[in-house]
């Protein structure tokens, strides 16, 4: 007898993504998904979107979704989880997005308590723009706009928006996870079902910032971008459980 | 119908607040700025009592974010602020403009440029009824003259905003703001609601999930988006103006202001007509759409005109614009916290 053992989550629309090639965006829509799934949140969810390569993330999430100003997510999902507190608010935002130019937003949001989900996807470079400099690119790593590399003492260090954020009291759940292999995968699973769960649960602001390719932009392979985000990212951005309120 | 309700004696700031409530605004999001914290301070305290949200937002960049996806949810939702706070808003303006979102915003404006100072102002003419933010939008202008006009209109900028789902401007300042005045703090009729089950975002439950954008990259769906906008634009200009005219039968000199200004120019008019002078006023209270038809029936037969504004002249190339050719327009203008007063026009009524 066959049994079907995997199939496309109910929450994700049947269509290709324009996603690059080794780009992490796809799977943790995915997981996203099936977060939505498990908890049977598919018609109770709006979903906000940021500017940067998931801004198209509309035509690929099957639930509801609303197109926030660059840097405004947390902002814009503040608004209707406040005066909506019975929806499943969710932000996906970048590293340009989230750390840079929406650091305000981001801080405030996480430091009243939302209880809003926000998925932090860090990749290191703006990728919709064509691969300069974020405010998690790595020192020495190059880009478009450090050609020379990244330094401390021309742009500052990296900011580890998991290790400030978990520093805050409304923060209920943060974890950083990647998706550079299987295993790690499954973490980013459970991080992010963990997530929409201490959202459901009331706890306060749950974030979970995933280390990411962008193979494109990096000038490399698919599957030199993921031994990248292993071997370079990782041992910038420790992998971990940072709170949460509920363990 | 003559309103019989009694009268208190209400702040301007307090009656834009009343008024929200009043038209059903159930969430306000602000960043305090002088000369109009009376609003945030009195919801605080009064949008709670009816079930509502107030939230102090970090930033005006955040507060207008938070007002869209309160819009974008289906709550009838304002914000206000001042001359630096609503140049900070001109992004979410922008955004509200292109996701077809409603919204009220109140500008109690502040003298510019830059931080300027808090004195009365109606520097901000240009950035309202040109959109202010990037984008070939506009938004609805509403021009209040008094306290009642500050309660009445904020309920009808409820109305307009859900009637064309786009963000509508009260235009006011520290002397309407701060002014108390007896007003009827009950709406002239009840608040029109309108139907918005077709494209909030609460949920895709029992139907296809939704989406709310201002981006649109493929083919030409900017272009039709745009083309959508100037569709709802066209039916506000024809559906939408509204001006006061007062003592336009005979006149033959117009003195044409809005907002405080009109007011000193009524008194400057009285004045004139007092001492045989047949001058008369147009106030316009709908910035945008402006009431170009009125306006251009007027400069039909009164050939002189005398522009009034606390600025350097902005609503001016508007009225220039409009009037036919051989009318002769003059301007008196009071920047930077400057407010005429009646002598000061009467003296240049006689000039006109």
């Amino acid at each position: 007898m066959e049994t079907k053992v995997f199939a496309r989550p109910k929450s994700l629309t049947d269509v290709t993504t324009h996603y690059c090639p080794g780009c992490g965006h796809g799977v943790v829509h995915r997981l996203v998904a099936e977060a939505i799934d498990h908890f049977g949140l598919r018609d109770n969810t709006v979903g906000v979107a940021s500017a940067g390569c998931s801004v198209m993330m509309y035509k690929y999430f099957d639930v509801d979704t609303l197109e926030a100003a660059h840097g405004r997510a947390l902002a814009t999902a503040t608004g209707i989880k406040r005066t909506h507190p019975d929806l499943t608010v969710f932000t996906y935002q970048g590293d340009g997005d989230l750390a840079s130019i929406g650091l305000a937003e981001t801080i405030h949001a996480a430091n009243r308590g939302e209880k809003i989900t926000a998925i932090f996807v860090n990749n290191a470079v703006y990728g919709m723009t064509g691969g300069q400099m974020a405010p998690t690119t790595l020192p020495g790593q190059k880009t478009s706009t450090t050609p020379a590399g990244r330094t401390k003492a021309r742009e500052g260090s990296p900011l580890r928006m998991a290790e400030m954020l978990s520093q805050l009291d409304g923060v209920a759940f943060c974890q950083r996870v990647a998706v550079y292999d299987p295993d790690q995968i499954y973490e980013a699973r459970e991080a992010i079902f963990r997530a929409f769960e201490t959202q459901l649960e009331g706890l306060g602001f749950a974030f979970v910032e995933v280390l990411s390719a962008c193979p494109t932009n990096m000038r490399m392979k698919p599957i030199d971008g993921q031994h990248w985000v292993e071997e370079s990212m990782c041992k910038f951005y420790p992998l971990g459980t940072f709170k949460d309120d509920d363990a | 119908m003559e309103r019989c309700e009694r009268k208190t004696l209400t702040m301007g700031n307090i009656a834009v607040a009343e008024g929200a409530i009043q038209a059903g605004c159930r969430a306000y999001f602000g960043y305090p700025i002088t000369p109009q914290n009376e609003i945030p301070e009195y919801l605080s305290r009064r949008l709670p009592e009816v079930g509502g949200i107030f939230l102090q937002a970090e930033s005006e960049l955040a507060s207008i974010n938070m007002v869209l996806g309160a819009s974008a949810a289906g709550t009838r939702v304002m914000t206000s602020s001042s001359g630096p706070g609503i140049s900070l808003m001109q992004e979410g303006i922008s955004f509200l403009a292109g996701s077809q979102l409603p919204a009220v915003i109140v500008n109690v404006m502040r003298c510019g440029p830059g931080l300027g100072g808090i004195k009365p102002t109606q520097a901000d003419y240009f950035q309202a009824t040109r959109g202010g933010g990037h984008g070939d939008y506009r938004t609805l202008v509403l021009a209040p003259n008094n306290v009642q006009e500050m309660f009445d209109f904020t309920v009808r900028a409820f109305e307009l905003a859900d009637k064309y789902r786009n963000p509508v401007l009260i235009l006011a300042d520290a002397i309407l703001g701060q002014m108390k005045e007896p007003a009827t703090l009950v709406p002239e009729y009840p608040p029109l609601d309108f139907d918005k089950t077709d494209w909030i975002l609460n949920g895709a439950h029992q139907r296809p999930a939704r989406n709310l954008r201002s981006m649109y990259l493929e083919d030409d769906d900017q272009e039709d988006l745009n083309y959508v906008l100037q569709r709802k634009y066209e039916r506000m200009e024809q559906d939408e103006p509204l001006a006061e005219e007062r003592w336009t039968e005979d006149a033959g000199l117009l003195v044409v202001a809005f907002g405080t200004s009109a007011r000193v120019a009524r008194a400057a008019v009285t004045q004139a007509r007092n001492e045989g002078i047949r001058a008369g006023v147009f106030r316009p209270i709908t910035l945008y759409p402006y009431p170009r038809a009125a306006l251009r029936a007027l400069g039909e037969r009164i050939k002189r005109m005398l522009v009034v504004e606390m600025n350097c002249g902005q609503m001016l190339e508007d009225v220039l614009a409009i009037v036919p050719p051989d009318v002769e327009v003059r301007f008196h203008g009071r920047p930077g916290g400057g407010v005429p007063t009646p002598d000061e026009i009467l003296e240049k009524i006689k000039e006109s």
